[in-house]
């Protein structure tokens, strides 16, 4: 054979893309006081927000995420496994055909997104969908 | 149920001849010459549909040895259920007698002796025979490929799925769903599906930059067939870019969609089916899911996870079709379709033995025809086995052990780690391991061996990772292939604790001593889906193994310790 | 301004007044997070569109803060009613400064 029998081979980023770690979200906690930042400190019940993610990512670096929340005027996005939790937040204009968006996030491991929506009467909902992330590989 | 019956009769028939417990006489087994190919095409026409379902081929033009797996897991509500029952306890739930034909097509167990007496399966010269032989009866019959044709051989990969284009396309399908076709990489496979003279079905094969159908793969077709309307839906593995690499056909994203799925269900019904047919790659307890959460499926015809079930699994209205791997084996499904709705079946699973159905002639010679350019190369003798290579199971098989001893070998590494795929067909004891052999159990388009340090934590994070892909118990977080196989460390697992409490005992074998979580080990693989992966390719790797042991030496591998099961 | 930065935007040519339409849009964008080390080991500096903006004749439809979780080349899809004939226009704000627009006119059928 012509290949070196100790080479060591570059794989880009490292023999796996290396983002599976499962186990309890290490930022939970910062989600949380994002959260508090956004909610002003009050506790979100539950109500028709709902939010939709793959059960498995297809790619950690571009997880396909909605969220419907009628009623809502505001909506933002938290992942808690991220070292910054924050993702976005989406406010609806006189012209929104629906408190419905889509968007495509980054997941540094298995984690929950967490939609926390503000509705009209300044209350806040929370739903949250758990995605795992995988390292692949060996698909039958 | 009449399937049943119209299966065993195969079964019945020889063993009745042999005597119920003819165990020992194998090599002199007078069973071949009494199982006739009009025994294993034997069939009750029935009502005014037949569906033919073949799937997961992985490029075998030529008849195989291929050995069911003796260890497949069922987790959560699947435990103890089909297809995870193997050897005696799956023959015992069938009814199959030992010894016999169906127990030599359908389970693990004494499997060299019985390849013996029962010879080669498979071919697509045979299935071609058997799918004539469907027709006569029925001309109108659908013919449906579940994919993962396009992959697994020398030739396959030779001529990027050419040949298996040319030799399917000679058995004239009517629609076919995907897998590893995609491996080929989306430019070639646009290449190749803009010119398919039959349909190339995915609901859930999507345009990844617009979250829109992709347009070269409807999601359904209809068939007018026995004055009633067959919608075919096809279902494409959900999971391709995480099990295989995405990079390869950055365009496309998958999923189950089951959801589009419904939506594509009531869509057909709207427009008048009769009878709504899924064609599947999900996985058979993927599918079992897919069936009680998605209502209005009459027939589901699954792939990917290559079970071969002698009859159908019933999953509230909706009928579960297995149809096995490696062109072992080809369904027949009639279907009596009237006043909108399917009133009943009947069933086959036909094994296709390969020394008792005769090849058909017009498909042998374009088989031959695509083979001749590489005949050379592919029969060349690279050495021999002194007993059975295979690997279909959860756990290593010993073409596994012999992939990964090479790895540790060619490669001087402390750990090997091989894809725990689920294709590549069987040696038995005696046999000559030609370079096609080797490459049907190895050949892929990202097929780099490489060489790389890892921590035993990292390592610790893969098994769990993989473990966790077969034995999460929601079939919807299984992606169909097998624990990763691996060389040079034994572990424990524990088949019923939650991701990252699965696997200890990690031991290096070399040492003996307990893997460190913050040591490093140089650990070579191959199959990565990372893009820019470098190193030797992995037929390569073996075949300078196999040259230099002369003759494989099989012995039984107790590196892993499973709990749970 | 960053470099090839392209918006792309998906609207019906045509909707009947007072109907809800879907918009899609994306912008190539690299969305460097600010969290990456480059091969020299140093920090890659953050460099992200950190607002999308959608209105319709003037009135807004959706204001998007964008953090650096959202991927790269950022995708929204949401809900527009149209009143009437008129022009959507889409705007993105880089960390840089830089300012991407994208129109599309509606009619009325």
């Amino acid at each position: 054979m012509t290949f070196s029998r100790r080479q060591v081979l570059a794989i880009s980023g490292g023999a796996i893309a290396f983002a599976g770690l499962p186990a309890v979200p290490a930022f939970a906690s910062l989600a949380e006081d994002a959260i508090s930042e956004f909610t002003g400190g009050t506790a979100p019940g539950a109500g028709d927000l709902s939010i939709s993610a793959p059960e498995i990512a297809e790619n950690g670096n571009s997880v396909p995420i909605e969220f419907d929340a009628p009623g809502a005027v505001a909506v933002a996005i938290f992942a808690d496994g991220n070292p910054t939790p924050k993702v976005g937040a989406f406010t609806f204009g006189p012209l929104s055909g629906s408190r419905f968006a889509s968007t495509r996030i980054r997941l540094a491991t298995t984690q929950n997104v967490i939609a926390i929506a503000q509705m009209e009467d300044g209350s806040f909902q929370r739903a949250e969908a758990n995605v795992k992330v995988t390292i692949g590989g060996c698909g039958g | 149920m009449i399937s049943r019956r119209d299966f065993l009769q195969v079964g019945m028939a020889a063993s009745a001849m042999l005597g119920a417990s003819g165990f020992g006489n194998w090599a002199r087994l007078a069973a071949q010459q009494s199982l006739t190919q009009d025994d294993l095409f034997q069939f009750e026409t029935f009502g005014n549909v037949s569906l033919i379902h073949v799937t997961d081929i992985h490029a075998q033009l030529k008849p195989i040895y291929f050995r069911e797996p003796s260890v497949n897991i069922g987790v959560g509500s699947n435990k103890g259920a089909v297809p995870h029952l193997t050897g005696g306890n799956f023959r015992k739930l069938y009814g199959i007698a030992d010894g016999g034909p169906s127990h030599y097509a359908l389970s693990s167990g004494d499997f060299a002796a019985l390849a013996k007496g029962y010879g080669r399966v498979g071919g697509l010269d045979r299935i071609a025979t058997a799918i004539n032989a469907i027709r006569a009866d029925r001309p109108d019959a659908i013919l449906l490929d579940g994919g993962d044709t396009w992959h697994g051989s020398y030739t396959c990969y030779h001529t990027q799925g050419q040949d298996m284009v040319n030799v399917m396309n000679a058995l004239k399908p009517d629609a076919m769903t995907f897998h590893w076709e995609f491996t080929l990489g989306s430019e070639r496979v646009n290449e190749i599906v803009e010119g398919l003279p039959f349909a190339a079905l995915g609901q859930n094969i999507f345009d990844a930059e617009w979250d829109e159908p992709a347009e070269l793969f409807p999601p359904y077709k209809f068939f007018e067939r026995g004055g009633s309307k067959i919608a075919v839906i096809g279902q494409a593995f959900p999971y391709m870019p995480i099990a295989n690499p995405g990079w390869m056909f950055p365009e496309f994203s998958f999923g189950i969609r089951d959801e589009n799925m419904q939506a594509m269900v009531d869509e057909v019904r709207a427009a008048g089916a009769d009878c709504v047919v899924v064609l599947s790659h999900n996985g058979f307890d993927v599918d079992k899911k897919m069936a009680s959460v998605v209502s209005g499926i009459d027939v589901i015809l699954s792939g990917h996870t290559h079970d071969a079930l002698p009859e159908p699994v019933v999953v509230g209205q909706t009928i579960v079709v297995a149809s096995g791997s490696n062109g072992k084996f080809v369904s027949r499904v009639d279907l009596d379709v009237r006043d909108g709705r399917m009133m009943g079946y009947r069933h086959k699973l036909i094994p296709i033995f390969s020394d008792v159905i005769a090849p058909d002639p017009e498909v042998a010679a374009v088989i031959e025809a695509e083979r001749a350019p590489h005949e050379v190369a592919m029969r060349e003798v690279i050495g021999q086995t002194d007993g059975t290579l295979y690997r279909r199971g959860n756990f290593n098989g010993s073409w596994d052990d012999l992939i990964c001893d090479a790895l540790l070998s060619e490669r001087e590494a402390e750990i090997a780690l091989s894809p725990g795929v689920r294709w590549g067909p069987s040696l038995i004891p005696g046999q000559d391991i030609t370079r096609e052999d080797i490459w049907n159990v190895t050949s892929m388009t990202y097929g780099e061996a490489y060489r790389t340090e890892m921590t035993g934590e990292t390592l610790m994070a893969v098994l769990e990772d993989v473990a966790d892909n077969i034995f999460n118990p929601d079939p919807y977080y299984q992606q169909g292939g097998d624990m990763v196989r691996t060389g040079g460390l034994s572990y424990r697992i524990d088949i019923n604790q939650p991701q990252g409490a699965r696997i200890s005992d990690l031991t290096l074998l070399r040492t003996g001593e307990k893997v460190d979580p913050s040591k490093s080990y140089s650990v070579a693989g191959w199959a990565s889906v990372n893009e820019g992966t470098e190193g030797p390719q992995i037929w390569d790797v073996v075949e300078a193994h196999i040259r230099k042991l002369g003759t494989v030496s099989v012995s039984e591998n107790n590196n892993v310790d499973i709990v749970g099961a | 301004m960053a470099k090839g930065v392209k918006p792309r935007v998906k609207v019906p040519k045509t909707a009947a007044a007072g109907d809800t339409v879907t918009v899609k849009t994306l912008i190539s964008h690299k969305m460097e997070s600010g969290q990456r080390h480059g091969d020299d080991g140093a920090l890659i500096p953050r460099s992200i569109i950190n607002r999308f903006t959608a209105d319709f004749n003037g009135q807004n439809i959706i204001d998007v803060a964008l953090e650096t979780s959202i991927s790269t080349n950022p995708y929204f899809e949401f809900e527009a009613v149209v009143p009437e004939a008129g022009e959507f226009q889409f705007t993105w704000y880089d960390d840089d400064g830089s300012v991407y627009e994208a129109k599309k006119k509606i009619a009325i059928a």
